[in-house]
């Protein structure tokens, strides 16, 4: 079930990552997650779907180094996570985790204020970033100011001057709407072509899946596991018209095929497997 | 001016119209109260004569003292706390029951130890004040989302550096509502104090002026303290409310 999507090298390893949660007294142990065997490829746009419930964000957090697997190993660019947050990835959450007390400027450069970046390099990114992100005419609003996806728009460009090589997205789209969905995706193409850095998207919007990954993990119902690994074969070069495309329908309807059953499952719907 | 401003004006200055009208009129006894024009003509001349500066500066002064301990000894025991899930839950039922203490109990023991000083009214105005900014600290600290600590975690800072970078400014308006009635309580646990027993002091000479049948000086000074404690008020109202207009979503 693994494999990576080429010749390059592994640019992250899972390899039997599992994530029980101790029950408290009374309870069992919740098996959450796993195992989970994984490759991806350096550059590549991997997108993960699944029932709600599956473990999805928690494999996120294990790779980002938030959360410690029960078992398993997981490396990025070779080196062991463990813990802490590797150098070298970015993640964008679902919630917003735009800062209230700062401008939408002084949000974004917060991350390279922490590392001691002289002030003329963080003016530049930060810049680059505001006119990258179309907001320049906000920079110095205030989060509570904007709409829901320019907040999203203002943590997305947080993490990226920091020029991560990976990009983790737990449903940044999630509190959007479709039309801002579509065009958010356009962005994230672009800025995926433009940066060459690795993406895993972490998603419950099959055709945002399938619009934008090069492949797509298939997850079951809790504990999650790998039902398939499906391979869009999307050129590179793509953006949100590729939905009028036949195969994109063909492609959205076999991953939720895979994921009909499981779905159910995890609503709790016994002997759905039909 | 807005229209409820206006409103506002306009009844608090019919009812100082109508206490001079009651009072100039008879209804009243000036040996009760005297008219609020002569207590403006008092708070003149008592500040004109530089008699009380004395006075006015000590209270000032130890009023701020209280305020400052306050502000520092709630952040930090607030912080603490919200660290200390345990210590936390075993000073509970003191937060919640904290006000109904009568402070001035405390007073004499205070002056037994801290002597005739303005050592004692300072601690009646840090105890009845500090409590108001580890509550409000508290609430702040437990209203971060986990996200932006998650966040702080992605940029890799350590639980200071969290601290001082995320939690704190997150909680800077809750906290800055802690100030507001510090501010307030200290007034009124430091002037109370200085009522009580003290050898000088806005508070002392009011105290003083009351023993005195001194009415045109006792209501300039009550005058002075109203002016005062309302100016601050509401200028840290006005700088709140611009402190929670970024947040407003």
């Amino acid at each position: 079930m693994s494999g990576s999507g080429g010749t390059a090298p592994a640019h992250v390893t899972l390899r039997g990552i599992t994530r029980v949660y101790p029950g408290q007294a009374p309870q069992p142990p919740v098996h959450a997650l796993g195992p989970i065997d994984l490759d991806l490829a350096q550059g590549e746009f991997f997108a993960v779907v699944g029932p709600s419930g599956c473990g999805k964000s928690t494999l996120l957090d294990v790779i980002a180094g938030l959360v410690v697997a029960s078992a398993g190993e997981a490396a990025f660019e070779g080196t062991p996570i463990a813990g802490s947050v590797p150098d070298g990835i970015g993640v964008v959450f679902q919630e917003d985790a735009s800062f209230p007390w700062l401008t939408v400027h002084d949000n974004i450069a917060f991350g390279l204020r922490e590392l001691g970046r002289p002030a003329d390099v963080v003016n530049a990114k930060v810049t680059y970033a505001l006119n990258f992100m179309g907001l320049a005419d906000f920079a110095h609003a205030y989060p509570a100011q904007l709409s829901g996806g320019m907040r999203q728009r203002v943590c997305i460009a947080r993490t990226l001057v920091l020029e991560p090589r990976l990009i983790l997205l737990d449903e940044p789209f999630g509190a959007l709407d479709q039309q801002t969905r579509l065009l958010m995706g356009d962005e994230l193409l672009r800025l995926w072509r433009e940066t060459g850095a690795t993406i895993l998207l972490i998603t419950h919007a099959l055709d945002e899946a399938t619009m934008l990954a090069d492949r797509v993990g298939v997850m079951s119902a809790r504990p999650g596991r790998f039902l398939e690994i499906v391979a869009t074969g999307w050129a590179r070069e793509r953006d949100s018209t590729i939905v009028s495309d036949p195969r994109f329908g063909q492609l959205t309807s076999r991953i939720w095929t895979l994921l009909r059953s499981e779905s159910l499952r995890a609503l709790g719907h016994a002997g759905a497997n039909r | 001016m807005s229209r409820v401003g206006l409103l506002r004006t306009a009844v608090i200055a019919g009812a100082i119209a109508s206490l001079e009208g009651l009072i100039r009129g008879g209804i009243v006894p000036r040996f009760t109260i005297i008219p609020p024009s002569e207590m403006v003509v008092a708070l003149v001349a008592i500040l004109r004569s530089g008699k009380f500066t004395i006075d006015i500066v000590t209270t000032l002064t130890n009023v701020a003292l209280a305020i400052v301990a306050a502000m520092i000894v709630g952040v930090a025991v607030g912080t603490a706390l919200q660290k200390a899930a345990a210590l936390r839950r075993i000073f509970d039922p003191l937060f919640a029951t904290y006000y109904a203490i009568p402070m001035y109990a405390f007073y004499p023991l205070l002056i037994v130890v801290f002597g005739l000083g303005d050592v004692p009214q300072i601690c009646i105005g840090f105890l009845l004040a500090v409590m108001a900014v580890i509550i409000n600290t508290l609430n702040g600290l437990d209203r971060v989302p986990r996200v932006l600590l998650k966040a702080a975690r992605m940029h890799r800072m350590g639980g200071l550096r969290t601290a001082l970078r995320i939690r704190l400014p997150y909680a800077a308006p809750y906290i800055f509502t802690g100030f507001k009635l510090a501010v307030a309580y200290s007034f009124i646990g430091v002037i109370g104090a200085e009522f009580i027993t003290s050898s000088r002091g806005i508070g002392y000479e009011i105290s003083f002026a009351y023993n005195n049948f001194d009415n045109r000086l006792m209501y300039g000074l009550i005058l002075f303290v109203l002016l005062l404690v309302m100016t601050v008020n509401m200028s840290l109202h006005v700088w709140e409310k611009r402190l929670m207009a970024r947040r407003r979503r």
